[in-house]
């Protein structure tokens, strides 16, 4: 069991929860009040939301062996488009079709610097990472925008039992998990990510999956970016969405999928997302002051890293080398 | 211009080595930015704004000369500008406890360059990528700066704000920082280093191919380690220059550094897979981003979000530059 991959974030998860319990004993306690559900695990899934939602566009990104640094600025750009026009009278269901739009732009800008014109991922993104918030400062003038519509604020905070975000979150991630592991598309995307010449050759169209990962977790960010600027009611340029790809790049890693590509786990994704989540909350939780929460995250990412890196089990394996055989093929040494 | 003139300008220009063009077109885009600065400002023409662009961008010289060591090896360090801000803010909280400069100094480089060989040694022995781990290390440093306090620390100590006042008098009233000159120190250390010495060949042997650097014989994990150290080491006195910038340790001094940094080391020229690249065109590529900066403030009306968006068009035009070339050369 402690070879499976998904043993040690799961693992971080539970301590993170017991954690939470010891400190706060009614952590665990769920209450329906209005037909709602309100409880500190529902609030974890709430504000982890976005984070999950980025995350999943993250990991198809991540397992064809790129990086999407610019999921920020896009959900920032989307926030601010939508508020913008919600502010000049718009409504919020054009605000929001229209602030996607320009998202699945971003990402087919992404998408064509990567896959047409072969730029590393990292500085293909970190070209609309920089220019992006720039981009968002300009659609706002600079300004925070506020806005009061019913409807926008159902994304971001509103509730169906559980919260709308959350919700949304999840029918994505178990959609992408149906057509990708249902179909051959996830064998496809990881066979991409494992080499992309080699999958051309074998007649795998390698520039239309990667563009299109591009575009998707473009999107992904877009919707993450409306959730974000409906649960405040407004556009920040500056902050919204500031370090969630961090958070999203995080969360994919250590759910277990390697930034070397080729393969990804999003039950993996989910996990890191809300290892992610339950950190921050139980940093604030337990006291500490809310700053040193990077130093928490540090730790934790840095731990599962270890614990999850080859050379660590190579480690543990000479130790038992009468344990049982590996199930998991060897790592190809990145040469 | 006769057929003659146009062959020998040819030769010339064959001669120079393929190596140097990106360096080359870089400090071309900068005459032309610097140009079009002093065809539309009367003042931009003044010999203070040239060196004032060293002046104000002393610090970030230093951290790009750090990070081109990490990216000739083909790695990344995100953690130069959380580096660089826990320096601030070691340097203003050692001060503040009356620890004398000196020592307050050596604190500081110290622990930067204990962080950055951590971080190398993680990446090297338990062959995590470099993106998560110096992410891990960005989140540590920033975190420990918000432990040693939330608010930002003014520096008082008359040492330290006489090394950041004083100027140097050149010619014609255009006065120097001693950081400047620190930072041209670094600049011609690394220099040094990366051509003169095995430690710098061998970077760029690793950047190459690392494999047969290692098959050379070559010690490759000596210097996958070390470009880490180096980097934290000039993340630290980056960030020490910082502090004698503002005169304050915070926090939230250089957030997003990281990016201007790895910015201006790929307009430099340098291929973040590593092997091709130099500490000069780095300097230009700090430069470039200063001059953008300094004309979009000369302009005045122009808000500066618009830097954000310049710099991301100029990451841009060289990114797709590079890969022309790459691709013709291939």
């Amino acid at each position: 069991m402690i070879r499976h991959h998904l043993f040690w974030p799961v693992a971080a998860l539970v301590v993170l929860l017991v954690v939470n319990t010891v400190f706060n004993p009614s952590f665990l306690e769920i209450e329906l009040q209005d037909g709602h559900l309100y409880g500190g695990v529902i609030g974890i899934l709430r504000n982890g939301a976005p984070t999950l939602l980025i995350a999943v566009g993250m990991t198809l990104v991540i397992a064809t062996r790129g990086i999407d640094l610019s999921v920020g600025a896009v959900a920032a750009i989307a926030g601010a488009i939508a508020c913008t026009w919600i502010a000049s009278g718009g409504d919020a269901l054009t605000a929001m079709l229209l602030a996607l739009c320009v998202c699945v732009l971003l990402g087919l800008w992404n998408g064509f610097l990567v896959s047409v014109l072969g730029i590393q991922p990292i500085i293909a993104t970190l070209v609309l990472m920089t220019a992006g918030r720039g981009g968002a400062m300009l659609i706002t003038e600079g300004q925070i925008i506020t806005v009061d519509d019913p409807l926008y604020r159902q994304i971001g905070a509103g509730f169906l039992v559980l919260p709308i975000a959350i919700l949304i979150s999840l029918s994505v991630l178990l959609a992408v998990a149906a057509l990708t592991r249902g179909t051959a598309l996830g064998m496809l995307v990881e066979s991409v990510g494992t080499n992309p010449r080699a999958s051309r050759l074998a007649g795998v169209s390698s520039r239309t999956i990667v563009w299109t990962v591009y575009v998707f977790a473009g999107l992904c960010a877009g919707v993450a970016g409306l959730m974000i600027s409906s649960n405040v009611n407004a556009a920040d340029a500056n902050n919204a969405g500031l370090w969630i790809e961090m958070d999203a790049i995080l969360a994919v890693v250590i759910g277990g999928t390697s930034l070397a590509g080729g393969r990804y786990s999003l039950a993996g994704t989910l996990v890191g997302a809300l290892v992610i989540q339950t950190l921050t909350t139980t940093v604030y939780s337990i006291g500490v002051p809310p700053d040193a929460i990077l130093v928490f995250k540090a730790v934790v990412v840095i731990a599962v890293c270890l614990l999850q890196s080859p050379r660590t089990s190579e480690l543990f394996g000479s130790r038992r080398r009468a344990g049982p055989a590996r199930t998991r093929t060897p790592e190809v040494s990145a040469v | 211009m006769n057929v003659l003139d146009v062959r020998r300008v040819r030769d010339r220009v064959e001669r120079v080595p393929r190596r140097f063009l990106p360096v080359i077109a870089t400090f071309v885009v900068f005459v032309l930015v610097f140009g079009t600065g002093l065809v539309r400002y009367d003042n931009f023409g003044s010999p203070q704004v040239l060196v004032n662009l060293f002046v104000d961008n002393a610090f970030l010289i230093v951290l790009a000369v750090g990070m081109t060591f990490v990216i000739l090896t083909g790695g990344i360090d995100l953690s130069v500008g959380a580096v660089a801000a826990l320096s601030t803010m070691i340097a203003a909280s050692t001060l503040e406890a009356g620890w004398p400069p000196l020592l307050s100094v050596l604190a500081v480089l110290a622990t930067g360059t204990t962080l950055g060989l951590l971080m190398g040694l993680v990446i090297h022995f338990f062959d995590v990528q470099p993106f998560i781990v110096t992410l891990a290390g960005m989140f540590l440093a920033r975190g420990l700066c918000f432990l040693i306090s939330v608010e930002s620390i003014s520096i008082t100590d008359p040492a330290f704000r006489s090394l950041a006042t004083g100027t140097i008098s050149l010619a014609d009233g255009v006065t120097l920082t001693y950081s400047t000159l620190i930072a041209l120190a670094v600049v011609l250390v690394a220099v040094y280093v990366l051509h003169l010495t095995r430690f710098g060949r061998t970077v760029y042997a690793v950047g190459g191919s690392e494999s047969s650097a290692r098959l050379m014989g070559l010690p490759t994990g000596r210097v996958r380690v070390g470009v880490y150290a180096v980097s934290g080491f000039c993340s630290a006195l980056g960030g020490l220059l910082f502090s004698l910038y503002m005169l304050s340790g915070y926090g939230l001094h250089a957030v997003g550094m990281e990016l201007d940094v790895i910015a201006a080391v790929v307009i430099g020229g340098t291929l973040l897979t590593g092997g091709v690249g130099y500490v000069a065109g780095s300097v230009v590529g700090v430069l470039v981003l200063g001059t953008v900066q300094t004309l979009i403030s000369f302009e005045g009306t122009l808000s500066s979000w618009w830097t954000k968006i310049f710099i991301g068009a100029l990451l841009l035009a060289f990114v797709i530059c590079q890969r022309l070339m790459v691709r013709r050369a291939a």
